[in-house]
């Protein structure tokens, strides 16, 4: 068992499980802001759960934020170790006739996404953690002195979309998102070692999986962005 | 037909190459490819100039020596085949085509199109075997019967000639397809259990001491492999591997 | 020097066990002491290293391939021989020793093949021991088939890939060895020459193909496992590589070369398409087992499908020549390869052959998919009668069992066999002949072992399908490594051998002196030149049939291309690099006085046998004719020049086989 993670199983199977993780987080994600367009009240129940409840602050975020930048750092190892296994490349290489792009440019598509995380936590995450543990407002309403001014997180969210260029850096980067899921998911099974005669109906559920989320995402932003009242 | 090459020339090891344009004409489409480089070969003789080096041997897409990448693809456009098998109906008159050799840290170049691929022995050395000795005075053939379904997948498996066309094909210049394919036929037979554990530790170690890239699934190596070495086999070494990791 | 075969006293089915229990055996602490250099890593090389490695003894192994798993063993195809009777066909040892001796028409050495008949079923348990995936039935036990010139399914296979599957069996036995330092494995080296140092074999001298160095090898013994010279025809279904040359060092330096004209032309290969064709694909034999071998029975129908006016799928049954089926009814399309080969080059000769070229005839199995269809439509509970199911589920059949055959000949002729019946034609596929050995495999240098293909000993004057592979492994593994023991008991004491002595360096010197020429030559033609007129001389004059007009004539034209060689050829490049052109003359040279040899042989053998055919000696159907006076093997003995090549008889004795006429009616 020691030094798995020096082995190029190990990273591989390490990579894999970070991803199913992600995956899971990114589904769970989906289905909370999806939420908002059916029903803003539901969304700030269960935004504000999200946001207070201890098991999810201290210890699912610390893990979630631990599995982004590993995902990240171990991607961009392995992507300079890679390159270093092939020193002279080829005057013509014709790579589209045996793999498909997303699987050849993960780093591009795993790089924008991680633009796009950036700018993300910049907007959302940095705002809260502002406001909850450096200005100690545990409270999640609009107004914190008056209890009937219902919690914000509806409100800041449509106020997020309403300029047209975040609507436009979000949409591409859910499309980069999508990219990297059409190869990333069913490559997480393999690296697991799941290849069997399951892996049919696995790629039916990769393609419903990574380009429905993304274009939920898409649709959200775009419903709040078309349809916000400020 | 006529066509022109263009070819990787490499004097030694340790010399510069570069990519060197030659013109042949009246090809016949069956001819295989290296029948073609056969002919080019000669010209270049009778000129005077150094004909290409190339390994090949039995010609029939067994041996695995042939190795050339062929306009971007391990053993060229054709699928299921290896470079001697590639026949020039495949090609069409007026062509340019890119004549390489594997490229790989750890297929270093010898000369022109030949590289050294010792790696892939060190790494059958290092655990493609089954230990029991040549005697001959082992168990009875047939006292252990075994699920066609394994005998059959361990028999694929068993089919890789050990070209490179895996390594050579994969941006990653992974070897995993080809320690898969050894790991797999003896992880399906009752014979190769009782060294499963040690077997693909060593495999894969020797595999990452040799330089080989990482594996990321893109799947490159099963469709440019010449006797279609299924991507199935990397998973089953996965698993292998984890549950020798978990065994110690 | 009179040839002694050592074989031992006694009853044949004892003489092994006999050998075994007397002969000289060397201990456990001694082996450790003592070097065996085996030159070739095919099935008889690879696993002998292996096996003398794990007994103990220092091995140095050498190939000219880049790996030892390329060895050309890896091609063969169909399968191994073993008398398992796990049929329950009425197979045994005794049968298949007979099968051998018959099927090699009385010309191989009987307690021999005996022997390897009785190792066989134990090469069978080691290789399934070390993991090789035979084919299996649907209990989980060995599958069999059956193969041309025998009545019991004998055959082991793994597809059509049985050669590949054993000699990675032996490659793996081997790699182990080498990880544990008991083999050294020196790859893209080629063997130049034996180096023989007070009457043994001492070592031998090297180039290591990648540098150019020659190098010095010494050790307590050296074995040869350089297959056999079937390129001396220039296309053969050998490997481009595939070479005479340590076999031939080895005949200049003092072993017998014998019967060098018993060549096996293969019935079923993929005929040639044209000049610039640089080698033949073989297809199995065990195609014969389900396709029907035919030509048309009328020249009219010929000559439409020559012009494509006609498919041959078009042509009415009656029409239709099946004419094995025809000659020979009892063994039908399985009957050996040289009957085989004959009976197509006859009908071609006779203007029945199916290509442009005229020289193919038709390996059918429409009849086996439509039989295989039907049973699979009646197990599955089908339509019998509806035709295109029936031909889907045959063809599935068929491609089970000879998928990478099948489609091995689409990508060559760019015909697909499931619809239209293969071509095939017979190539020059083994040679029987090879360095003269005794009972113990030893040539007549001491020290000096000849296993696999490289000896003559097992196959007489024709070899039976699955045989090869079967007497490659018998050797490696089973035989040399207690009989080469014998001579080594007396080297305990010997110490390491030194490569500072006179003979090693006169063997450098005439290694370098030849290269130097080769280099400095700068003629006018490459070497491929001459070894496609050398081919054509062999192919025309010493291949399916021979006279002695065609074969004096042959020897003079060879021994003048030869002569011309060495005036005229261009190898390229220098000595101390890498230089494909440089090896491939220096073995062409040695074909050149092969060639010689070898049409020396088959003029003064006056008989037909096996693989041997004399026009002047045949019965009145045309079958091979055999003389009483005949019944020994030609060992040369090499003095220079091979026409002064002095002949050595060892008289062959049968006592526990009736010679009879080989029929296969």
């Amino acid at each position: 068992m020691s030094g798995i993670l020096n082995s190029s199983i190990g990273r591989k199977f390490a990579m894999a499980l970070s991803a199913l993780f992600l995956m899971v987080f990114i589904l769970q994600h989906f289905a909370i802001n999806i939420l908002s367009v059916f029903s803003p009240d539901a969304f700030n129940e269960a935004s504000h759960f999200m946001g207070t409840f201890w098991a999810v602050q201290y210890l699912l975020q610390p893990v979630l934020i631990l599995g982004v930048i590993f995902h990240f750092v171990m991607g961009f190892v392995l992507e300079i170790k890679n390159n270093n296994a092939r020193k002279v490349s080829y005057a013509k290489n014709n790579g589209s006739a045996n793999s498909s792009w997303m699987s050849r440019n993960m780093i591009w598509s795993g790089g924008f996404i991680l633009i796009f995380i950036v700018i993300h936590m910049i907007d959302f995450w940095v705002h809260e953690m502002n406001v909850k543990y450096i200005a100690g407002d545990m409270t999640g309403l609009i107004n914190p002195a008056d209890p009937g001014s219902g919690f914000r997180y509806y409100e800041e969210l449509v106020v997020k979309f309403e300029p047209i260029w975040r609507v436009a850096l979000y949409c591409v980067g859910f499309v980069f998102l999508a990219l990297h899921l059409l190869h990333g998911f069913g490559s997480a099974f393999q690296s697991i070692g799941a290849n069997n005669k399951y892996t049919k109906a696995l790629q039916g559920i990769s393609k419903v999986y990574s380009i429905g989320i993304p274009a939920g995402f898409i649709f959200i932003a775009l419903y709040h962005h078309f349809t916000g009242t400020h | 037909m006529n066509l022109t090459l263009k070819i990787w020339r490499q004097k030694g090891a340790n010399a510069k190459g570069k990519m060197v344009d030659y013109q042949i004409n009246d090809v016949s489409p069956d001819m295989s490819f290296l029948e073609m480089l056969d002919v080019l070969n000669s010209e270049l003789i009778i000129k005077g100039d150094e004909p290409v080096a190339f390994d090949h041997d039995c010609r029939e897409g067994i041996c695995g020596s042939c190795s050339l990448y062929i306009n971007g693809e391990a053993h060229g456009p054709d699928r299921l085949v290896t470079t001697c098998q590639l026949h020039m109906r495949k090609f069409k008159d007026g062509d340019t085509i890119y004549i390489e050799p594997w490229r790989a840290k750890a297929f270093p170049v010898i000369k022109d199109l030949i590289v050294d691929r010792s790696s892939f022995d060190r790494i059958q050395h290092a655990g493609g075997f089954v230990s029991v000795n040549t005697s001959g005075n082992t168990q009875d053939a047939n006292s252990i019967p075994i699920e066609k379904a394994n005998a059959d997948a361990a028999f694929d498996a068993a089919t890789c000639i050990g070209c490179g066309a895996c390594v050579a094909s994969c941006k990653n210049s992974s070897a995993m397809l080809f320690v898969s394919a050894k790991v797999s036929q003896f992880a399906l037979l009752p014979q190769g259990q009782v060294e499963a554990t040690d077997r693909v530790m060593n495999m894969v170690n020797q595999m990452d001491a040799e330089g080989f890239g990482n594996c990321t699934n893109t799947g490159a190596c099963e469709v440019e492999c010449p006797k279609g070495i299924s991507l199935e086999n990397i998973a089953r070494m996965n698993r292998e591997y984890l549950k020798a990791s978990f065994k110690g | 020097m009179a040839l002694d075969s050592k074989i031992p006293q006694g009853p044949l089915a004892d003489k092994w066990t006999k050998h075994k229990n007397e002969i000289n055996l060397v201990n456990p602490a001694n082996k450790r002491l003592i070097d065996v250099i085996v030159v070739g890593t095919g099935l008889a090389g690879g696993s002998a290293a292996a096996t003398l490695a794990e007994l103990g003894y220092n091995v140095k192994a050498f190939c000219f391939q880049d790996s030892p798993r390329r060895a050309h063993s890896i091609a063969a195809q169909g399968g191994i021989n073993a008398a398992k009777n796990y049929q329950g066909d009425g197979d045994s040892t005794y049968r298949l020793f007979y099968d051998t001796v018959k099927g090699g028409d009385y010309r191989s050495r009987e307690a021999n093949v005996y022997r390897l008949a009785e190792v066989s079923a134990n090469i069978i348990d080691q290789c399934v021991a070390q993991g090789v995936p035979f084919a299996r039935d649907y209990g989980g036990l060995l599958d069999n088939r059956s193969f041309g010139g025998v009545l019991v399914s004998r055959t082991f296979y793994a597809k059509g890939q049985t050669g590949q599957q054993l000699l990675l069996g032996a490659y793996s036995a081997m790699n182990r060895q080498i990880g544990r330092g008991k083999i050294k494995m020196y790859n893209r080296h080629e063997m130049l020459d034996v180096v023989v140092v007070d009457g043994k074999a001492r070592g031998i001298i090297a180039r290591n193909l990648v540098t150019g160095e020659i190098e010095r090898h010494s050790a307590h013994a050296v074995v040869l496992g350089t297959g056999g010279y079937g390129n001396v025809f220039f296309l053969s279904t050998n490997a481009m590589g595939s070479n005479v040359t340590a076999a031939w060092k080895a005949h200049k330096r003092g072993a017998y070369f014998a019967n060098p004209c018993y060549t096996q032309i293969h019935p079923t290969c993929i005929p040639v398409s044209g000049d610039h064709q640089s080698k033949l694909t073989l297809m199995s034999e065990s195609l014969r087992n389900d396709g029907r071998i035919w030509v048309p029975k009328h020249k009219k129908d010929v000559e439409a499908i020559r012009a494509k006016s006609l498919k041959p799928t078009d042509l009415k049954e009656e029409d239709r020549d099946y004419y094995l089926e025809r000659r020979y009814p009892a063994f039908g399309n399985l009957v050996p390869r040289d009957v085989a080969s004959r009976a197509a080059k006859e009908r071609c000769d006779a203007g029945f052959g199916v290509n442009a070229t005229g020289e193919a005839v038709y390996l059918d199995f429409a009849a086996a998919i439509e039989r295989y269809g039907k049973e699979q439509a009646h197990v599955k509970g089908l339509d019998e009668n509806d035709a295109a199911l029936v031909k889907k589920l045959g063809q599935e059949v068929v491609k089970n069992k000879y998928g990478n055959l099948f489609q091995m000949y689409e990508k060559i002729v760019d015909e697909n066999p499931y619809e239209t019946p293969m071509m095939i034609y017979p190539a020059v596929h083994y040679t029987m002949g090879g360095i003269w050995v005794d009972y113990n495999l030893q040539t007549t240098v001491p020290g000096l072992y000849a296993i696999g293909e490289a000896n003559f000993s097992d196959h007489g004057a024709n070899r039976l399908g699955a045989s090869a592979l079967m007497q490659g492994l018998a050797d490696g593994y089973f035989v040399l490594p207690y009989t080469i023991g014998d001579f080594l008991a007396n080297d305990i004491r010997t110490g390491p051998i030194s490569t500072e002595t006179k003979e090693f360096e006169e063997a450098e010197n005439k290694v370098r002196e030849d290269i130097n020429h080769l280099i400095n030559n700068k003629g006018t033609k490459p070497v491929d030149y001459f070894h496609k007129k050398l081919g054509k001389i062999m192919w025309n004059k010493c291949g399916m049939a021979r006279n002695e007009k065609d074969l004096k004539s042959a020897i003079e034209e060879i021994s003048q291309l030869r002569a011309e060689f060495w005036k005229d050829v261009r190898v390229p490049g220098e000595a101390d690099e890498y230089n494909e052109e440089l090896a491939k003359a220096g073995r062409v040279a040695d074909f050149l006085e092969l060639g010689e040899l070898f049409a020396k042989d088959a003029l003064v053998r006056e008989e037909s046998a096996g693989g041997h055919f004399r026009e002047e000696h045949q019965t009145p159907e045309g079958e091979a004719k055999r003389r009483k006076e005949f019944q020994f093997v030609s060992a040369w003995e090499y003095k220079g020049e091979p026409k002064d090549a002095v002949l050595h008889k060892e008289d062959l004795a049968y006592e526990n086989i009736e010679v009879k006429e080989r029929s296969y009616k």
